[in-house]
């Protein structure tokens, strides 16, 4: 039997959301006693397929084939099905990316498998087959269970490190078959911020809320986290004034996170905003109001107006990093 | 142009979770139920749509008898009519099997969901059904154009966006962007009482997970204070106490 791991790339580079599946895997693995399959999709640069068995693969079924250099759902998920028939795969490991929420569905219903989507720990599997994923948008988590054959995880961002286990790793080549229909969808362009870090993927972010006052004011945010190499989120009101994309938002009807460190400053920590932000590690709010909400959710807090106290961050961060080089 | 809209029946927003029976179900007690949110801009987009090209919304809910409230207020914003499923939804595989079982020889051009519902979060439904109807889907899109039957949509990916086209027929799972709410109005409320709402008994599709239990989140062990005027005292402890930077 073995566990498959959709390794998935950007521009032929992995992510690191398919390096932490890739080693969920193999920690899964260690308890079931499957082979680790790492497949990638497109064609990758040279040397990369190896830093999968770095992560855990024992095998990497390389399908480099040039159809598959732009992602399409429904391409993929044929493609990942075709690998896990002929691999006889019990359990299926994705990222819960924007890639993998789109391909998992369709992968799920052509293998009749149960898919758990924004799984955060490891599979329980002493009675059935049970993971954890967060529902409510963050309020509570749901240990759920697994009750077809084969098996589907899609792994939240930062809920797995991926740890190095320096495997030797069989590459096997793919060559995939096509059905025409799989490309009735044609991506026409991508357009990807460079140089900013994607905040479903950050490990740090820095998050702004009315407290703020205006988008004018969002630059000394900004050079906080390039500081310390965050991304920039924001709280409901502030998307819907227009101060900051929707993409930025965090909480119930935005997205929710897992980050190391979330820093808030100026937001009140309304439930629905909690709710995106309190699987975050650690948890700093930085508000003028001693009794705003967030305090409560909070790990460290300081009571302060945040136009004197972020450029005194910055500065400290500075520093910090300077002392580091 | 024919288009059905998926809704979901969730807890309000401002809802403060809780469980009943040793933890193993949702306590719905006193909970105002809505209809999701992501789904409700689905919907508004569709109007949108058959305003411009003709055409008709139907709304389908998987659902028992109390979510109808939630379906007669999508009549009320200006859907045509309504389909209920009689079930209990028990999991994404469930609803899509039951929708796709209902839908399949109605040869709908566009068929929405919500990006995800905010009770469960799988975001799904969008793909499960699009292969069980064998259609193309593109998920969490912001914008949605159509010009001879042809779909341009920007969707989400991580750290930017995508733009996509695709010949309908397709199923879409909306984002935030993709259209404002609207409310209902007086008229709009009493046609609804009206329109067609036709409940179909459910199909044999049955669910591939179930949740087992519930919890929730530890609450924090205490907020420590860090005085303002040293602030930057913040950054040495997030180095050398929380070691996150």
């Amino acid at each position: 039997m073995a566990i498959l791991v959709f390794a998935e790339n950007i521009d032929g580079i992995y992510k690191k959301s398919s390096f932490e599946a890739v080693s969920y895997a193999a920690a899964t693995a260690t308890t079931t006693g499957d082979k680790v399959i790492a497949a990638s999709l497109g064609t990758v640069e040279g040397g990369r397929l190896e830093e999968l068995a770095r992560y855990g693969a024992d095998k990497i079924v390389n399908a480099a084939d040039k159809k598959l250099d732009t992602f399409n759902p429904q391409s993929y998920a044929s493609v990942i099905s075709q690998i896990a028939k002929q691999e006889n795969v019990t359990i299926v490991v994705l990222p819960n990316t924007y890639s993998g929420k789109s391909l998992a569905p369709r992968l799920a219903v052509k293998l009749n498998a149960g898919l758990v989507s924004g799984v955060i720990s490891l599979p329980e599997i002493s009675s059935g087959f049970k993971v954890k994923k967060t529902v409510f948008s963050g309020k509570a988590f749901a240990d759920v269970e697994i009750k077809t054959q084969v098996k589907i995880l899609s792994l939240t961002s930062n809920s797995y490190s991926p740890k190095e286990l320096n495997k030797a790793a069989e590459i096997a080549e793919f060559s995939p078959s096509f059905n025409d229909a799989d490309f009735t969808c044609q991506s026409v362009e991508v357009k990807r911020v460079s140089g900013k870090i994607p905040l479903t993927e950050a490990e740090l972010v820095v998050s702004g809320g009315r407290g703020m006052k205006g988008p004018e004011n969002w630059a000394m945010l900004e050079e906080l986290a390039t500081v310390l190499g965050a991304a920039t989120a924001c709280s409901k009101p502030v998307s819907d004034m227009h101060w900051r994309p929707h993409s930025e938002h965090v909480g119930q009807t935005g997205i929710t996170i897992k980050p190391n460190l979330y820093i808030a400053c100026g937001i009140s920590g309304a439930i629905q905003h909690l709710a995106g932000v309190s699987s975050s590690k650690v948890i700093v709010a930085i508000n003028k109001d001693p009794d705003a909400p967030f305090f409560k959710a909070a790990d460290y807090g300081i009571v302060g107006d945040i136009f004197e106290v972020v450029p005194k961050l910055v500065i400290a961060a500075k520093n910090l990093k300077s002392s580091q080089h | 142009m024919k288009i059905l809209v998926c809704i979901s029946n969730v807890p309000d927003t401002t809802t403060k979770i809780t469980f009943t029976d040793n933890n193993t179900k949702f306590n719905s007690a006193g909970v105002q139920f809505i209809i999701n949110p992501y789904d409700e801009l689905a919907l508004t987009k569709a109007l949108e749509l058959v305003e411009k090209h003709q055409g008709t919304v139907t709304v389908i809910n998987v659902g028992l008898a109390d979510t109808e409230p939630n379906i007669r207020k999508a009549l009320a914003i200006g859907a045509n009519d309504a389909i209920r499923i009689n079930a209990q939804p028990t999991d994404a595989y469930f609803v899509a099997g039951q929708i796709a079982e209902a839908v399949k020889a109605e040869n709908y051009d566009l068929i929405f969901t919500g990006r995800e519902s905010i009770d469960y979060n799988s975001g799904q439904v969008c793909g499960m059904l699009a292969e069980m109807l064998n259609l193309p889907s593109v998920n969490v899109i912001n914008t949605l154009d159509i010009e001879n039957s042809v779909a341009t949509m920007e969707r989400d990916i991580d750290g930017g966006r995508e733009v996509v086209k695709c010949n309908l027929p397709l199923v879409v799972s909306a984002q935030k962007e993709l259209a404002e709410p609207r409310i209902p109005n007086m008229r709009g409320i009493m046609a609804a009482r009206t329109k067609p709402l036709k409940i179909m008994e459910p199909t044999s599709v049955t669910n591939s997970t179930e949740i087992a239990f519930y919890e929730l989140p530890q609450p924090k062990a205490g907020c420590k204070m860090i005085d303002a005027e040293k602030a930057e005292e913040l950054i040495t402890i997030l180095h050398n106490e929380a070691k996150v930077i």
